[in-house]
């Protein structure tokens, strides 16, 4: 058996590391992933990394605003979703493709 | 069974209407156009009547800021909202420069749209909900209010970018806008995170109050946010190293959106910008100060340099809108009450020029919008001297020559710099403008040249609608009565600065 040992209490710091790593993964994905969809997704994760952030420290401060400032982030996530992928789409319909690679007309 | 006494009644904040009254006309102008819309649908005089409902909304707005103003002057600087919003000098004077844009963006917008083919009223909507953003963005007192402001005129504004359907290029400037775009929002998103997490409130005076008590042992978790905050606003303003999407969006984007998005999310984003640093973060001055240094100096650099090796009149005034984003950051790196409002001017001035230059480019370009080469402005001046004289006027007033609004605007940002000692960067500004001189003189030149064969001479005639005709006077106007007599926008500018609700 493999002994796996637990801290004791799980504190607001191993969120904001979590939320630091989430955050990191959705910027790099950004950068290097080719994919309009997938770079959208790391943009989500990016926000959500945000809103893991902003909650774990109204945890640990006591504070309501943080958690409802979620909520706004939560809103402005979904009108992001909704032109952005009416961008997409409007793009592939011209191009049968979503790679960021094809999108080229515009250089200098 | 709970009783109905038992339950208390929701206590209501206190909506002061009066404080966000501007965004509410505009939204309302906004409204009223989706509603018309719907409503009346086979009519072909739906997009012309929202173009006057949009002109009557910014008209209503302007009187708005303007009792506003009157209120400030009288009773000083207040907020409103439980903090969310500032109620102040400097909240009016930039919601005059955007407003002031977005008339001349519809001006322009009408008639491109007719020539275009692409005439519907949910332009007009869309563009007065982002100058709706953009109003909030600059009364905005709390990181939250800013960054729901940067998402409302950014998520309109990737709409604009991308609106016109049948060209391939619009559609990639959306794209390209919109990614880059939500990128740096998520950036500042995470920055406002970060400080709230360091300082336990998102309100701007909250922030300054905390740091006028609190001294933090470890400022790490700030300082990161400080900087993402800092990344995230640089995009929007186009400043280098953000300034990637700039060039190609610019490009792309419908030419009145364009003109939009250089005059009116720049005034918007240098507000922000401002409020936070200079007004909020005013203790960690030592530690910001270098880094707006640093972008400063690359957004000139980069911006002025690079646009020497362009071909495209449309990518030239974008590289050249990196390098007034540097100046502008000239005037916010000296953190003074001088530099914020030499930085207020700026920003004012831009927008006209901006404006006006991109109006004439959007007439070159004439029907298709792709005549942006310079190879496609030689002989414009003996073909169309007085388009080729006004877009001769907005460059030299961007090259900063005398007499135009571009010069004081310069000379002031330089000698807020050189009153803090900052004399490389006055410096550095003034060798990049020489650059940027050439590069305008470029385009001045070959307006002059002769046309040098028949197929460019040829192609359909420019031809300037009542809007735009317009909008171009009350530019050259403007850029000229800010050049002969800056006093009194100066003198705004400084008002507006002074008061500042803190």
């Amino acid at each position: 058996m493999i002994a796996l040992s637990y801290p004791d209490h799980i504190t607001a710091t191993y969120y904001l590391i979590l939320a630091a790593i989430l955050f990191t993964i959705g910027a790099v994905g950004l950068l290097v992933r080719k994919n309009t969809l997938v770079m959208f997704m790391c943009i989500e994760l990016m926000l959500n990394a945000a809103n893991l952030t902003f909650v774990s420290y109204a945890n640990a401060m006591n504070d309501i605003s943080g958690q409802v400032i979620v909520f706004f982030t939560l809103v402005v996530a979904a009108a992001e979703v909704a032109v952005g992928l009416a961008i997409i789409i409007a793009i592939f319909r011209r191009r049968q493709s979503v790679s960021a690679d094809d999108v080229d007309l515009l250089k200098g | 069974m709970i009783g109905a006494d038992a339950v208390a009644p929701i206590a209501h904040a206190p909506v002061d209407w009066f404080a966000i009254a501007p965004e509410i006309a505009l939204f309302g102008a906004a409204l009223a156009i989706v509603v018309l819309r719907s409503v009346v649908r086979h009519d072909d005089r739906v997009p012309t009547a929202s173009m006057f409902i949009a002109i009557a909304g910014v008209a209503a707005a302007g009187v708005f800021t303007g009792v506003q103003w009157g209120f400030v002057h009288g009773n000083g600087p207040y907020q409103a909202m439980s903090g969310l919003v500032a109620v102040d000098g400097f909240a009016v004077f930039v919601q005059s420069v955007i407003l002031g844009a977005t008339l001349l963006a519809l001006l322009l917008s009408g008639g491109y749209l007719r020539r275009e083919n692409l005439e519907s009223p949910e332009y007009f909507a869309l563009m007065l909900c982002s100058a709706t953003g953009m109003l909030l963005m600059a009364s905005a007192n709390d990181l939250v209010t800013i960054f729901l402001s940067l998402e409302i005129l950014s998520i309109a504004l990737y709409v604009l970018a991308a609106f016109d359907r049948k060209r391939l290029t619009s559609q990639e400037a959306g794209l390209k806008y919109f990614l880059l775009g939500s990128f740096s929002s998520a950036v500042f998103l995470y920055g406002i995170a970060l400080v709230y997490g360091a300082t336990g409130t998102t309100n701007l005076t909250g922030i300054a109050k905390f740091f006028s008590t609190v001294v933090l042992l470890h400022d790490g978790v700030l300082f990161v946010g400080l900087a993402l905050l800092l990344v995230g606003l640089g995009f929007k303003v186009a400043a280098a190293p953000f300034h990637m999407w700039t060039p190609d969006v610019y490009q792309g984007a419908p030419t009145p959106v364009t003109a939009f998005m250089a005059a009116a999310t720049k005034a918007a984003a240098f507000a922000a910008i401002l409020r936070v640093f200079v007004g909020a973060f005013h203790v960690y001055e030592v530690d910001w100060r270098p880094a707006i240094f640093g972008l400063a100096v690359l957004s000139l650099v980069v911006g002025s340099i690079a646009a020497v090796v362009q071909t495209d009149v449309k990518r030239m005034l974008a590289y050249s809108s990196v390098s007034h984003a540097g100046y502008v950051l000239i005037g916010v790196q000296a953190a003074t009450d001088k530099g914020t409002s030499a930085a207020l001017f700026y920003v004012c001035t831009y927008a006209v020029m901006a404006t006006g230059a991109f109006a004439v480019v959007m007439l070159v370009a004439r029907r298709g919008d792709d005549r942006h080469a310079l190879t496609d402005y030689r002989g414009l001046a003996s073909a169309r001297p007085v388009l080729a004289g006004l877009l001769t006027l907005f460059l030299l007033a961007q090259a900063g020559v005398p007499f135009t609004g571009g010069f004081v605007a310069k000379l002031s940002v330089f000698s807020a710099a050189i009153d803090v000692g900052q004399y490389w960067l006055a410096v550095v500004g003034m060798l990049t403008a020489v650059i940027g001189a050439f590069v305008y003189l470029r385009i001045v030149l070959a307006m002059y040249a002769p046309p040098d064969d028949a197929a460019t001479a040829e192609g359909p005639r420019i031809v300037v609608d009542a809007g735009t005709g317009v909008a171009l006077t009350i530019a050259a106007g403007a850029i000229v009565f800010l050049g002969v007599v800056p006093g009194i926008m100066l003198d705004f500018a400084h008002a507006a600065t002074q008061l500042l609700a803190h």
